[in-house]
């Protein structure tokens, strides 16, 4: 996610050739959607096939679709995990095809089913699949500079703003050939994952108990499948330790579903500890970092402190 | 009938957001630091998630044949395994380690 920190810097033009391939990698391995069935797999050809072309230089339309296509069936197939999945936690056929249909991220509806399957109070469990899905607004607002939708299709389109949509259209040189991958790979990444998610719902039903075929292991392992590729950096890592710490030593005491919204602080708690940090060096010639994203990020930062700080500090106590 | 709520609400929650991003002006989310936020969240998120589903049942902390079966998962990704090996190995040995017992 480091790449899509750094690209509000790159003028548009540019973010065509030069943020596309990270941010196809990015949003396709960070992405908790669906499944993201090529995290760690072979890459469908956008990401670092069509990356080096130059801007504006128009690509066939068949090319497109044949990217389109590799990224929509691969991450469409493990939409079958899913199904067996949200199954095996005790949701029915109709709850587990509702959630595909109509939620259609994904890393929410894996996290929604281990919540409801832990016995969750049902709005906390909805509040950690929403803020799984927060990250979809952001490629919602890549995508309508990109794409330049009517607003009447905004609606439409918006069900289909997800990791792999994105980063399949964010690769394209045009915004003929974007619109044209992000189409494709969404129309046939929507009827897959729902009909392998019934396949799987269907399964696990004949099979009856998941759990002695392993299957309450598919959930974690999508997770850490989807979370891998995003620790690239000391700050991602930082985040995921204190969230694990935060989330299991939380998990004993307070109700099912809280810990991890609890966890979800670390976020913000390690910015703001390395904007400490950061602040601290710059008397002592920090000035390199000044002027990156990230010496934004750290003003801006700081000057959330003041409210967020014993917040944090009882947090921590807490913690230990 | 909660199943159905928490459902509904996650539906409603997640179309808003992706929908969200397509309507605003693109300023508006374009600070660093919420970008940053945005990036990071997920991560937190996940690894919560990835902890918790692991090691726990209900609410309290347990070490069972799930520990194996995701071990197992980050060994292949640490060998570049596509993500449906991944998955499958962790179902796989979770399966194989209950099966001995464990």
């Amino acid at each position: 996610m480091a790449e899509q920190t750094a690209r509000p810097d790159i003028p548009a033009g540019e973010a065509y050739a030069t943020a596309a391939p990270s941010t196809a990698l990015a949003a396709r391995t960070e992405g908790p959607t669906p499944g993201r069935g090529d995290a760690a797999g072979p890459r469908p050809g956008p990401v670092p096939g069509d990356a080096p072309s130059a801007p504006g230089e128009p690509k066939p339309d068949s090319a497109v679709v044949r990217d389109a296509l590799g990224v929509g069936i691969a991450v469409g197939l493990s939409g079958f995990a899913f199904g067996v999945t949200s199954a095996g936690s005790g949701l029915t056929l109709l709850q587990t095809c509702v959630l595909s249909l109509l939620v259609f991220t994904g890393a929410s509806q894996f996290a929604l089913v281990g919540a409801i399957a832990a016995g969750g109070n049902p709005l906390a469990a909805a509040a950690g699949a929403f803020f799984l899905g927060v990250r979809n607004a952001f490629y919602g607002l890549r995508l309508s500079q990109l794409l330049a939708l009517p607003r009447f299709v905004r609606p439409l389109a918006a069900h289909w703003v997800i990791d792999e949509t994105t980063a399949v259209a964010l690769a394209q040189p045009t915004r003929r050939s974007a619109r044209l991958g992000f189409t494709v790979t969404g129309l046939t990444l929507y009827v897959l994952w729902n009909l392998t998610t019934l396949l799987g719902a269907l399964g696990a039903e004949a099979i009856g108990d998941t759990d002695a075929w392993g299957i309450d292991a598919a959930g974690p392992a999508v997770f850490l499948a989807l979370l891998a590729p995003m620790l690239r950096t000391a700050t991602e890592r930082a985040v995921a330790g204190l969230a694990v710490l935060l989330g299991l030593g939380f998990l004993p005491v307070l109700p099912a579903g809280v810990p991890v919204l609890v966890a979800a602080v670390a976020a913000p708690a390690v910015l703001w500890l390395k904007g400490r940090a950061i602040g601290d060096g710059v008397s002592g010639g920090g000035s390199t970092r000044g002027g990156s994203t990230r010496g934004g990020s750290t003003r801006d930062g700081s000057t959330r402190d003041g409210v967020g700080r014993t917040k944090k500090a009882q947090r921590k106590e807490r913690e230990r | 009938m909660s199943i159905w709520i928490a459902i509904g609400a996650t539906a409603v929650g997640c179309y808003l957001v992706k929908l969200v991003g397509l309507l605003v002006p693109a300023d508006t989310l374009e600070r660093p630091l919420v970008q940053r936020l945005a990036a990071l969240l997920p991560v937190a998120l996940l690894a919560a998630l990835t902890a918790q589903q692991t090691f726990s049942t209900g609410q309290s902390l347990v070490l069972d044949a799930r520990a194996a079966g995701v071990g197992a998962a980050a060994l292949a990704l640490l060998l570049r395994a596509p993500f449906l090996v991944v998955v499958g190995v962790a179902v796989a040995v979770t399966a194989g380690v209950r099966a001995l017992g464990g």
